[in-house]
This record gives C-alpha cells, sequence and structure tokens, in this order.
C-alpha cells in the first residue's frame, strides 16, 4: 500500500468553506466580501441553480480579475428574473440586448475596450442553453473562431424554462417538456438529436472550454479563474437544475447536480484547444436511476410502467461518458 | 426623469423585492446531540472538545472537555469507549478515535502542567466523600468547582481506587494516576487517607453538610468449587491489590483465571507478566458472549493468554482442575454437557464479579440495600437526607467511566440540595443519525490506529501496551469529526443559496438567515454536512 500525505481539513476541500484553510486556499463563495454579482431579491424560483450558477461563476470572475469586468446577458430566465424594470439584482457592470446576439455583443464589448486601450477589463458573455445552443448559436460559432477575447459562460437548465419549458438543443432524450410530452411509444425527448455544446466549441480550437456543475463549487471557481488567465474565446458550461422545468424539489437543486456528475450522465472536464486535458473523476458513483428518479420529467420512466429499455440507453450514455473522460480512473471501483 | 436610450438600472435596486413572503417554510440552525455525547457515561461534550482541538487549540479543548469529566488522560487508556462504538462516522468509513484524542490531550496537559483554578466563591458548606476511586474523586472535583469544601476519605494509602488497586499499570500508568490526583489534590480537596470508616454514623455525626458515599465494591465473588486440601484458590481483587502493594502473590507456572469479564482478563494478562508460562481464562460462555471488552480479550490472546471458553471449574486439586464443557442452549444460555477433562494448573484465580462492603452502613436503617446494592433517588440520595451514593456501590454499570459520571452527576444533585434547590436537568436534543447527515461533504479518511507494544515483548513487563498519538495524528483523528447536529461553519449554507439569503457572521459567531429574502428553498438544510438546519413551517 503506498501512503500519501493527507491534506485533511475535517471536511476537505468539498464544502464550501473552511475555518482551517489559509486564506488564500479559501473559496471565493467563503468570503464575508464576495461580489454578490447576483443579489438578494431577484425573481428567480425557489431554489434557482441558474441563479446559484451564476453568482459562483461571476463573483469568482470578480476575484480573479480585481472586479475589471463586463457581463452581456443573453434573453432568457437569468435576464428576465435578475431585472424586471425598474429593479436590477446585479452588482457588476452588466448589460443586455438579443435573445440571439449576446456573443456578438460581447465581441463588440471586447473590441471596444481593446480600442480604448482597457484590455484589464474581460468581457463576459452569458446566458442559458437556449441563448446559447439554439438561438444564439451563430453569433457564438463566430466569436469562436475569431477567437474574441471573451469568456462565454452558458447555464444550462436543458430547456427554455422561462417560456413554459420547452425543449431546446440541450434537452436531454427522454426527457418530457412542453414541446416532448410523455406519449407514445417513445415518451419525452427523442434519442440521437441535440447538441453536446461543449465538444462543438472544442472543434473550434479555442484556448479554453470547460464544464461545470453547481454542486462543485471549487472545481467551478477553478474553472473560471483558469479561463480569466487565457486571452482569446473561452466557453465554460455550466449545468444547473431547474427545478420547475425538471420538476425537482426545490431543496434538491444541489443534489441532483451532484448526481448529474456521479452517474456520469454529466462528464465534468476542462479542455485546451481542442483537446480534453483533465476531468473529474467521480466519487461515488451510482446509477443513472438515482439521478432520473428525482425528477418529475422523467416520471413517464417509472410509472405507470417501468421503461427499463430507456433507463438502459441513459444507463449507456453515461457508461459512454465515463469511458471518453476517463471518469472511473481505473484500480478505482467504487 | 428622462432615461437614455439604454436603460439603467440601480445597483441594489432588486433589494426593495422582499422575496421572503414566498416562503411556507424557513431554515432554522439547530445543535443537536451527537451520538457520542449521548453514549458518554461522564456526560462529556465530545462533539465540542473535538471541533476546538481541530484549530490545535488543545489547551482550550482540554478544559472544554474537563468541564465534565476530571481525568482525560485516565480516560484515554481505561474507558472502553461507548463513543466510539454511538459515531456515526463508523457508518462512512470507521468511527473517529475519539479515546485516542482524548489520551492526547490529557498526556499533554499533564506534560504542560495546565491546572485547574477554582473561580467560583465559596459556598461554605462541607461535604465528605467516602472512597477515593473515580466516582468519589470525580465528585470531589465537580463540587470544589461549585465553590464547596470537600473532604475526602479512603482506607488505602493512595487514591484512585479501582484504577490503582484493580487496573494494572501496562493499562494505566501510575504516573498518569497520580498526576490526574494530584491535579484535584492541588484544587484545595482535604485527602485523608489510610482512613477506614467504619461506620457511617460516626461521619454523619462529626457534622458535615453533606456525605458522598463511594467505596465501590472490592470483595471478589465466591463460588463454591469443591477443592482438595493443597489446591491454591484466589480472589481476582486480592491478587492485583496485592500487586500494586508489591506483594505479588506465587500463582505459578500455570495459572487458571476463572471468569469472563474485564477483571479476569486483566489477573491473566498481570500473571503472564509474574513469570506464568501459561495463563489460561476459563469462561462458561463464549468470546461473543463474554462481559469483558473485546479489544482487552484480542490484547490477552496477542500476549498469549489462553481461551477457554464453554468451560466451567467443577473441581480443584492441587496442581489439578477438573472442566466440564459447556453448550449454549437455544436460549443462548450454557448448558453442562456431561464430557470432562483435566487441566493443569498451579493456581485457580476466581474473577466472578464483586461485591459492595457494606459493613459501614450495617446500623443506617435508613438506607435500603437491594441485591447487594444501596438504592438511591434520580438525584443520587440514599434514604438519609444528605447522604448520597454512587459508583459500583449503587446499581449501574461498573466501569470507571460510569463512576466518573455518577460523580459529577452527584455533585451537581449535592450542590442543588445545600441550596436548597433541585437540580434541573436539561432536557436533551434530539439524537443526530446518520442519515440526518451529508457525508458527501467528509472526505473518506481512515481511522489513525494507536501504536501498540508487540504482544511477546510486552508480556514480559508492565510497560503500557498502548501508546498515544503524536500531535500530528491526533490533530487528523480531531479532524474527523463530523460534528453531527453542530455546526462547524464550514460555510455550506452561506455558499449554496442561490438568494444570498444567508448572513455570515464572522469566525465563531455563525449564520443567521435573511428571512426577507429566504424563499425556503432548503437547499441548505440537504447541504447541510452536519444535519444543523432544519426546515420548520411559517405560521399561516
Amino acid at each position: 500500500m503506498t501512503t500519501a500525505p493527507i491534506k485533511f481539513y475535517q471536511v476537505g476541500s468539498f464544502a464550501v468553506g473552511n475555518r482551517l484553510l489559509p486564506q488564500e486556499e479559501r473559496s471565493v463563495q467563503s468570503d464575508m466580501e464576495r461580489t454578490n454579482a447576483l443579489t438578494s431579491g431577484h425573481r428567480a424560483c425557489q431554489g434557482c441553480g441558474e441563479a446559484l450558477g451564476a453568482r459562483y461563476a461571476l463573483d469568482a470572475a470578480m476575484r480573479a480579475t480585481d472586479g475589471q469586468i463586463i457581463a452581456v446577458n443573453a434573453t432568457g430566465c437569468l435576464e428576465v428574473f435578475s431585472t424586471p424594470y425598474p429593479e436590477s439584482s446585479w452588482r457588476i457592470a452588466w448589460l443586455h440586448s438579443l435573445f440571439g446576439n449576446a456573443p456578438a455583443v460581447a465581441t463588440g464589448v471586447s473590441a471596444a475596450l481593446r480600442a480604448k486601450g482597457r484590455s484589464e477589463v474581460r468581457t463576459i458573455g452569458q446566458g442559458g442553453d437556449g441563448a446559447t445552443v439554439d438561438i444564439g448559436f451563430g453569433a457564438l460559432s463566430g466569436m469562436f473562431e475569431r477567437n474574441d477575447d471573451v469568456l462565454y459562460i452558458c447555464y444550462d437548465n436543458e430547456a427554455y424554462m422561462n417560456t413554459g419549458v420547452q425543449r431546446s438543443g440541450a434537452t436531454p432524450p427522454a426527457a418530457r417538456t412542453a414541446t416532448t410530452q410523455a406519449v407514445g411509444p417513445e415518451p419525452g425527448n427523442v434519442f440521437g438529436q441535440g447538441k453536446n455544446l461543449p465538444r462543438i466549441a472544442m472543434a473550434h480550437e479555442i484556448p479554453y472550454v470547460a464544464t461545470a456543475t453547481v454542486a462543485d463549487l471549487r472545481d467551478l471557481e477553478a474553472k473560471v479563474t483558469k479561463a480569466m488567465s487565457f486571452r482569446g474565446a473561452r466557453y465554460l458550461h455550466v449545468l444547473v437544475p431547474c427545478p420547475l422545468g425538471w420538476g425537482s424539489a426545490s431543496c434538491d437543486t444541489v443534489k441532483i447536480a451532484r448526481l448529474a456528475t456521479q452517474s456520469g450522465l454529466f462528464p465534468v472536464f476542462e479542455a485546451e484547444r481542442g483537446e480534453v486535458t483533465s476531468s473529474t473523476p467521480i466519487r461515488h458513483k451510482v446509477p443513472v436511476e438515482e439521478y432520473l428518479k428525482l425528477q418529475a420529467r422523467y416520471s413517464h420512466l417509472f410509472s405507470p410502467k417501468r421503461r427499463d429499455d430507456v433507463i438502459d440507453k441513459l444507463q449507456g450514455a453515461a457508461d459512454r461518458n465515463i469511458s471518453r473522460y476517463g471518469l472511473l480512473p481505473e484500480g478505482d471501483d467504487n | 426623469m428622462e432615461k437614455p436610450f439604454a436603460i439603467t438600472l440601480e445597483v441594489d435596486s432588486s433589494l426593495a423585492n422582499h422575496t421572503g413572503s414566498w416562503r411556507v417554510e424557513r431554515p432554522k440552525y439547530v445543535n443537536l446531540m451527537p451520538p457520542c455525547n449521548n453514549a458518554c457515561p461522564a456526560g462529556e461534550n465530545i462533539q465540542n472538545w473535538l471541533y476546538v482541538a481541530e484549530d490545535g487549540s488543545y489547551e482550550q479543548a482540554w478544559r472544554s472537555l474537563i468541564i465534565e469529566n476530571p481525568f482525560p488522560a485516565i480516560m484515554g487508556r481505561v474507558c472502553y469507549h461507548p463513543c466510539q462504538t454511538a459515531c456515526n462516522r463508523a457508518q462512512l468509513d470507521e468511527a473517529v478515535g475519539i479515546n485516542s484524542v482524548e489520551r492526547f490531550l490529557g498526556d499533554l496537559a499533564i506534560e504542560k502542567g495546565w491546572k485547574i483554578e477554582v473561580t467560583a466563591p465559596p459556598t461554605g458548606s462541607h461535604v465528605l466523600i467516602i472512597g477515593a476511586g473515580p466516582t468519589g474523586l470525580s465528585a470531589a472535583y465537580h463540587l470544589r468547582r461549585l465553590g464547596h469544601q470537600v473532604t475526602l476519605r479512603d482506607a488505602a494509602t493512595a487514591a484512585g481506587g479501582m484504577m490503582r488497586y484493580g487496573i494494572p499499570k501496562y493499562r494505566l500508568p501510575r504516573e498518569v494516576l497520580d498526576a490526574e490526583v494530584a491535579r484535584i489534590e492541588a484544587m484545595g480537596v482535604k485527602f485523608q487517607l489510610g482512613r477506614h470508616v467504619e461506620n457511617l454514623q460516626d461521619a454523619i455525626d462529626e457534622g458535615f453538610d453533606a456525605i458522598f458515599l463511594a467505596v465501590g465494591a472490592q470483595i471478589g465473588k465466591r463460588a463454591y468449587i469443591p477443592a482438595g486440601e493443597a489446591a491454591k484458590i484466589l480472589d481476582a481483587v486480592n491478587v492485583l491489590h496485592d500487586v500494586e502493594d508489591g506483594n505479588a502473590p506465587m500463582l505459578g507456572r500455570r495459572v487458571v483465571v476463572y471468569g469472563g469479564g474485564n477483571t479476569a482478563i486483566d489477573v491473566a494478562r498481570t500473571a503472564k507478566r509474574l513469570g506464568a508460562e501459561e495463563a489460561i481464562i476459563v469462561y462458561r460462555r463464549t468470546r461473543e458472549k463474554a462481559p469483558a471488552d473485546d479489544g482487552e480479550i484480542q490484547e490477552a490472546i496477542e500476549e498469549g493468554v489462553l481461551m477457554k471458553w464453554l468451560s466451567t471449574v467443577k473441581h480443584a486439586e492441587s496442581g489439578s482442575l477438573k472442566i466440564e464443557k459447556m453448550a449454549l442452549d437455544e436460549h443462548g444460555f450454557p448448558q453442562p454437557t456431561g464430557e470432562f477433562e483435566d487441566l493443569e494448573a498451579d493456581s485457580l484465580v476466581l474473577a466472578l464479579g464483586q461485591e459492595v462492603d457494606l459493613s459501614l452502613i450495617n446500623n443506617i436503617t435508613d438506607l435500603v440495600v437491594v441485591d447487594g446494592v444501596v438504592q438511591v433517588s434520580p438525584s443520587m440520595m440514599t434514604g438519609r437526607a444528605g447522604v448520597f451514593a454512587g459508583g459500583d456501590m449503587v446499581p449501574a454499570e461498573r466501569t470507571v467511566t460510569t463512576g466518573v459520571g455518577h460523580g459529577k452527576k452527584a455533585a451537581r444533585n449535592i450542590d442543588a440540595w445545600l441550596k436548597k434547590a433541585t437540580f434541573e436537568k436539561v432536557e436533551n436534543s434530539p439524537i443526530v443519525e446518520y442519515k440526518d447527515l451529508n457525508p458527501w461533504y467528509y472526505s473518506d479518511a481512515p481511522h489513525a490506529v494507536r501504536p501498540r507494544l508487540e504482544g511477546a515483548r510486552r508480556a514480559s513487563n508492565f510497560d503500557e501496551v498502548v501508546q498515544g498519538l503524536d500531535e500530528s495524528t491526533a490533530l487528523y483523528e480531531a479532524r474527523r469529526c463530523m460534528s453531527c447536529g453542530n455546526c462547524f461553519e464550514c460555510d455550506n449554507c452561506f455558499g449554496v443559496c442561490p438568494d444570498n439569503a444567508v448572513i455570515k457572521l464572522g469566525p465563531g459567531k455563525g449564520f443567521e438567515f435573511n428571512l426577507d429574502y429566504c424563499k425556503g428553498c432548503g437547499i441548505c438544510v440537504t447541504e447541510c454536512p452536519s444535519g444543523s438546519i432544519v426546515m420548520i413551517p411559517e405560521k399561516s
């Protein structure tokens, strides 16, 4: 048996904070002086994963840039719930234009800053999966191929939640949405369609692509910080469970994101210039069923008749991620 | 005001929107009962002193510990740690080595010479304690801390009771015992050693304000065993006492110990150390059913002590015993089989339990004795007003830790009685179960094992068998605590709130909910590692 020094602080580094860690190793979110980029009073639903993900990511970006960021937001839940006129929850420089043009506006902001010689001010584009994967995709792809100096963050809740839970290109197979009802022989969203945007971003061979979830704060903060160390186009894809659209309990938002990673359904990794450079191993592997069962959008897989055929296909997708991204390192049979 | 083409909204303008009005349930911070604390016979607040120790504040941790128990160095050696049996961490990987951290703190206190100041003003009351064992010493300590004058009287010439005359040195080195006793003496407790109290009435007549009886159970139980004239039969309690006094009896080459409790194990291991080639424990039931601590049995086996389970001694002759084999019936009781064998033995030591020497209360009519033990009220008072009793002489589990707990309980009740009040025990909070925790957040970290002397080497001397942890290992072990049911400021609630509705008050001050904005989603409850937040319904 090999022994390694265990760096052990009661709860390791899995909790948000840790009183036993030196200051410089503590998370942004544990800091009483964090930006709170998205502050209280916003109108997101109870237990909103997107509100949480946005604060995590932007607070980390604020720390990484010493407070020098401008965020450009696409239309969507995040925009609507944060800025119902005349209120705003944003405590950072933030602007919104249209549903489909956030990457292009972000490109413009970045170009303007360069023209003004203000290169220390960094630009972030952000939106939900609808704006990113579907409606703004052309503008985003253009931003990537021009390698514009923007970090684009997609908060992926896997459907158009703001308008009433319609399917998007990021909706997973078998999930029920308003437009993919749980009826017929293959209920819910179809298999074999949709887009894997992290992989599409990697195909542009931009400097940095990463995925993260609201279940692993430290990983998310590290990736935002790393992204801000690059210049050029960067893409961060954050899984943010949606209690309303997914039909889950509001208290389970973080738990569901965790189960998405631990089942292998959502691989957490990072890539540079089109090559995967690291992945976050699964700590306690769970069958996909544990993830699916907590969500009403998959309830048709369990009642009135259990659909093992569909569950098996989803498990197959998880297993493919596990082998593709090396989520279960060899010898680790947990 | 004329708005430009691009609308500008004020920073923090959303704070006008009090989303707390959406809520139907609210989160609440709670302090629940960790299973370790609940299991501790001495009522230690284990979770608290581990928490304090985790950042290296060892003296503060020790001071938290001794609020309940004045003997951490002794406990860390002789306590059978029911806390660890109850520890929720056992369901994650392995129980926290509470006992070894306790010993570390206790040893450090001795090394550093940390003292206990009596800060309570003198009450003017004087309490006599009869018996300077763990129970009496604990009561003396707690009464002294409460400001009472205490006189402690014992027939033996040194204090400690069974900690000195029952527990062998290889489990409890005497310098450790002496140091922790001396600390109590330094608090101003008056020790009257070598003074046997033959008659309680005489003591009562001396005019103390209250008396606490803690004379223990020191008479070995006898079982009738037909024996030849030359058979050598001894009693375990006397053997251990004589060894302590430096008058080790001649036990011979082959020693048989009859009994399955901790005393039997102690005698067998002591016999090995006194030079016996073979020490054999004969017990009528199985190892699983033996009352001795399994760790002690294991250590004895490692030292070469032989075990004869399911056996009784039928007859003793000089040099030989007749043993009958037993078998467990369907109820788990041992039944004779009629199968006999001879066992060579130079001596037979009986370790069949102990009884209380009640001679000092023979003429006191108010004291009720049932099954050989003194009956006490829930406040530990006997039938005679102002006379309390505890430890092995009252109905209880007979361990050092239980005795220490009795001493504390008696002290608090005596204090209340002297002040003409009733001691109100605070109602215990609900116990935290493993299912109430979110173990995801705890790193995988196996238990640190205490080094032990090798079996063969240690069986030849009285050196301490179990060694202590060094500082880094003790700290690691303390940090394995999951802080069940009590906030340890991991910041999870502060981080996971999508509404920024948790206010962090700063180190040591904990958190508050900002109910103006808390929507009652409950993520903080689900993600709290230690189960220290609950949801409660809003009043409709």
